[in-house]
């Protein structure tokens, strides 16, 4: 019965859906306010009945209702509690539904805290939001039904792919998708934007907080997922280039690139064309995103194989949804009057150095991952990209990329001295020089490009202190005068700061782990002690274990250090035997300047469990930094997001005082 | 084919048979440090043929350790890099290479994005250079010596 | 930059504005290329394709009476069919009797390569299916897969007279396979 409902309450859904994305966009275009008000409820009603398909879904998994042919397919009565929620959506139709719940989610926030957006702005959003959801929640119902029933049903479930049972990976998509579908609201501003015709100061205030939300959520969701393949697949790999990773990449790095000219938008009415499509492409990205990985077009066919309704529906949505924006950007966009001018060396033109680099690595992204399949179209033949491309590529735009980012916060609006401000960053420069050959001269002449990166990285860091401190010229006046000014500084601006220190200090530990990473892969006998990068790993056996739905093998090293004890490192090797699936937990400690990482492999000869096993060590440097470092920018980006500016409920009182028109008088 | 089997999986619920099982095992390694450092870097630009975007460096797959065993086979026997690719590619095409080689057909991958910044730098610099001069003919008069001095002034000090 | 009239310049961005459409549209016209259902993303394409059939030189499977496979072997008669399989792999049960019919009814010269197999494994395999192979050269060290650049098993070629590389099916055969793609191949090269 509990499934029925929820299957019903997603069928209400969608007419709720379509109501929003009808009555209030003709009450937009006629005036008639009455029907732009139905928007809002409208928007908490659908959160509310997606929200019970949602939870009727859940349901389903905690109690292993095996009549449901989804819980079958991806639950296991065994397992622990916190798979059985996350196995919700660790399959495609409980994910998609996910999707759609987040979806709404941000409709019912713009519906809730929306309150300082013009009555029409609002109508029209809600309704470009509530076209999006009617379109999912389609996908939902007529490809993709989570509420299917079996019968008869079996007595237990095909349980969740143990990969997938990790703490880890339970969070990634929910992360993800906070991040991918936020994206949506940019697109939603961006396309009432071009409706209305109109595209102001105000527009870039509103769209902003929004899309640092949705920014923070995807840098979390990256970081997170990159630090679940670290410790789970075992072999101290972080990313790969992957196109499942790929298309994670190019939403945020857009979106990265939006966060900037939004604020060019918001500060000087410029760059309206350009901000609105990136708000687009962003959005657009996402969606592709989702098209790759539920099509099965690059990896598996098995998806598609089984129902090949599932990527054309996700393609038609596709191409409704970007090609229709893009079509009213065509029409609509070169009316749109830029105000603000700007010189050559200015903040303006900064910012749009930041977005060519951020667009052309979206580009090479989009390029690399998807060329493969252009040639095959093309009948060029097969051909696999992989890592070194992307190394080739993509890595040197980081680096004028980070070289611009140090200077971009000194220069000044309108117009600025370039001179002046590298006079300013003169502390920076030579540390950076000092951190760039140190690292040279340390790893006897190692890689050019990673000691360059360490220099860069460097110059990163200093040149944001230095920044900051100026703002609340530190040493130069009173401290107290200096802690004045610190408090007065908007939250906004450490935002950045942190972000763009946090970022300088995931470079050290990105170039460190890619650039110096040691290994060692050895047959070891018990009692044996092997030596990687000066830690003594003694290996003092391995013993059988039985856990709630898997039995392992752990094996135990004590690490030393100059014959000090370091750690013991315990790492296993998992069997789930519902799946026939083994794992591998790799066993990390931490020094915080670097990750002793150790894996366990196989038994030189299965029967002698006391004989010689197969490990592999791992010395991975700054590793930690790397996380810190994401960690640090998704708090810049929460700073930043706090400050009373951006306040997603902009209290009411600022709109009186500073109405939707001001900035453009 | 680990990861993307793991991570299609998570997204999109297919079913495919894989292990962590951990690519280059002990007994295939060379004794020779500079022979073996040779094969690894080969290892990792040559993608595991029936896994998906996995080099057989770190694929578990049969055929990548029987790849793997080959290559270290022809270095010893005296083999150059090239060769050793010239060897894989002969068999299974360019497919087998993770860094596709430029040739007509790749163009656009190669110089694609190189493409893109500079036509963007340029598109960049003409909007600069255009968003200047209305600025110029704007007709706003230029800053008296007394103006400039007090601007200087103030500027001094705001930053102190 | 040449100056250029406010409205050929106007017209000039109207343009510009365009492209990101374009660009779009075409992208989403060769994604829907990739939805062919009829196009297996894994599938690998051979480079041995009208290349002269690789050296090899293969012993017998153990244990059996069928003599063992070279490259030599390949040459000199009509078109021939090489079919590499093993008794582990599941799909190769299925095309079994399909090649078994091709041998019989056609009359189609049929040698083998068992790949990564156990010898008696392979022996008990064919005495319980039969043994349509005129030859088999047993392959367990993969190397000779490698040679073939074969990706899995089964696998089939089809080489001419010259020993010349004329067809390729990766994955097991279908009666739809044989019939539209083997047997055209097979008839031309007579």
């Amino acid at each position: 019965m509990i499934p029925e409902i929820g299957h019903f309450a997603l069928i209400l859904a969608l007419v709720v859906a379509l109501i929003q994305g009808s009555l209030p966009m003709l009450g937009a275009a006629r005036g008639k306010r009455g029907w732009m008000r139905v928007a809002e409820p409208a928007a908490l009603l659908q959160l509310l009945l997606v929200l019970i398909a949602f939870l009727a879904l859940m349901q389903a998994y905690i109690v292993s209702d095996f009549t449901v042919w989804n819980v079958v397919e991806n639950s296991h009565s065994a397992k622990p509690l916190l798979y059985k929620i996350s196995g919700v959506w660790g399959n495609h139709e409980g994910s998609m539904l996910l999707w759609v719940l987040i979806l709404t989610l941000y409709g019912a926030a713009v519906a809730l805290f929306g309150g300082n957006l013009p009555e029409r702005l609002r109508a029209r959003v809600l309704g470009v939001q509530a076209w999006i959801s009617t379109g999912f929640i389609a996908f939902c119902l007529f490809t993709s039904n989570p509420f299917a029933r079996v019968t008869p049903p079996p007595l237990d479930g095909n349980d969740l792919n143990p990969l997938l049972q990790d703490p880890g990976l339970a969070f990634h998509p929910p992360l993800l998708y906070l991040g991918y579908v936020g994206l949506s609201m940019a697109f939603s501003f961006a396309v009432a934007a071009l409706i209305e015709g109109r595209v102001d100061a105000a527009w870039g205030r509103w769209v902003r907080p929004w899309t640092l939300l949705a920014w923070c959520f995807l840098t979390g969701g990256i970081a997170l997922g990159s630090w679940w393949a670290y410790y789970e697949l075992g072999w101290g790999g972080w990313w790969f280039w992957d196109p499942v990773e790929n298309v994670s990449l190019m939403p945020w790095l857009l979106g990265t690139a939006l966060l900037h000219s939004a604020v060019v938008v918001e500060k000087r009415e410029a760059l309206k064309a350009w901000t609105i499509l990136l708000a687009i492409l962003a959005f657009g990205f996402s969606l592709l995103g989702t098209f790759i990985v539920r099509s099965g077009l690059l990896s598996s066919v098995h998806a598609f194989a089984s129902d090949p309704t599932r990527g054309v529906f996700i393609l038609i949505l596709l191409g409704l949804a970007v090609g229709g924006a893009l079509l009213l950007f065509a029409v609509r966009a070169p009316k749109l009057q830029a105000q603000g001018l700007f010189a050559p060396i200015s903040r303006e033109a900064g910012l749009l150095l930041n977005n060519l680099l951020l667009g052309t690595a979206a580009a090479t992204v989009f390029v690399g991952t998807l060329y493969p399949l252009l040639l095959e179209a093309m009948g060029g033949g097969k051909v696999s990209v992989g890592p070194p491309y992307f190394n080739l590529t993509f890595v040197p735009l980081f680096l004028p990329l980070v070289l611009a980012m140090g200077a971009g916060p000194l220069l000044n609006w309108k117009r600025a001295d370039l001179a002046g401000v590298l006079g300013r960053l003169k502390l920076a420069l030579i540390a950076a020089i000092a951190v760039g050959l140190g690292a040279w001269i340390l790893s006897d002449g190692g890689p050019v490009m990673a000691c360059l990166a360490f220099g860069l990285a460097a110059w990163l860091l200093l040149a944001t202190l230095i920044e900051l401190a100026e703002r609340i010229s530190l040493f130069r006046a009173p401290l107290t005068e200096s802690l004045r000014r610190a408090g007065r500084l908007p939250r906004a601006h450490y935002g950045m700061s942190l972000a763009h220190a946090g970022l300088a200090i995931a470079i050290f530990g990105i170039t460190a782990s890619s650039a110096w990473k040691q290994e060692e892969v050895r047959l070891m006998r018990p009692g044996e002690t092997l030596t990687l990068a000066g830690y003594a790993y003694r290996f003092e056996g391995v013993e059988r274990l039985q856990g709630p739905n898997y039995r392992s093998d752990m094996a135990s090293f004590t690490v030393t250090r100059d014959g000090d004890y370091v750690a013991t490192l315990t790492p296993e090797k998992r069997l789930y035997p519902v799946q026939n699936a083994p794992t591998t937990e790799a066993a990390i400690h931490t020094t915080g300047l670097a990750d002793l990482y150790a894996v366990i492999g196989d038994p030189q000869d299965p029967q002698d469990r006391a004989g010689a096993w197969t490990v592999r060590l791992y010395h991975e440097p700054l590793v930690p930094w790397m996380w810190a470092g994401a960690l640090i920018m998704i708090l810049g980006g929460l700073v930043s997001l706090s400050d009373r500016r951006l306040r997603v409920g902009m209290p009411a009182r600022r709109r009186k005082s500073l109405p939707a028109g001001a900035a453009e008088a | 084919m680990r990861l993307a089997a793991a991570l299609a999986l998570l997204l999109l619920a297919g079913l495919s048979a894989w292990g962590p099982a951990l690519a280059v095992e002990p007994e295939e390694m060379l004794d020779d440090p500079e022979l073996e450092a040779r094969a690894r870097d080969i290892s990792k630009d040559v993608r595991c043929v029936v896994c998906q975007n996995e080099s057989i460096d770190s694929s578990n797959a049969g055929i990548a350790r029987d790849l793997r065993i080959l290559i270290r086979e022809r270095l010893q026997t005296g083999d150059s890099d090239r060769e050793v690719f010239d060897f894989l590619t002969a068999r299974y095409g360019d497919f087998v290479l993770l860094k596709p080689p430029v040739r007509p057909a790749t163009y656009l991958l190669w110089f694609g994005p190189a493409a893109v910044l500079i036509l963007g730098g340029l598109g960049l610099a003409v909007f600069l250079l255009r968003r200047r001069r209305p600025a110029a003919q704007s007709g706003v008069p230029e800053l008296t010596p007394e103006e400039r001095g007090r601007l200087a002034k103030l500027l001094k000090e705001r930053r102190e | 930059m040449s100056e250029a009239t406010p409205r050929t310049m106007k017209i000039l961005i109207r343009v510009l504005f365009i492209v990101p459409l374009l660009i779009f549209a075409g992208t989403l016209g060769y994604l829907y290329f990739g939805l062919d259902p009829q196009r297996d993303p894994r599938a690998v394409p051979s480079a041995l394709l009208d290349k002269p059939a690789p050296d090899f030189e293969l012993p017998a499977v153990p244990g059996l009476q069928t003599p063992g496979l070279s490259r030599g072997d390949l040459e000199g008669g009509g078109p021939v069919l090489l079919n590499v399989f093993a008794s582990w792999c599941v799909p190769c049960r299925a095309e079994h009797p399909l090649l078994s019919e091709l041998v019989e009814s056609r009359g189609v010269t049929l040698y083998g390569i068992d790949y990564k197999d156990k010898a008696e494994d392979a022996v008990a395999w064919l005495e319980e299916l039969g043994n349509p192979y005129a030859a088999i050269g047993h392959d367990d060290s993969g190397r000779a897969g490698i040679e073939w650049g074969i990706t899995g098993v089964p696998e089939t070629f089809v080489i001419d007279g010259d020993g010349t590389i004329r067809y390729r099916h990766a994955g097991p055969l279908t009666r739809q396979l044989i019939e539209e793609e083997l047997l055209p191949v097979l008839e031309q090269l007579r």
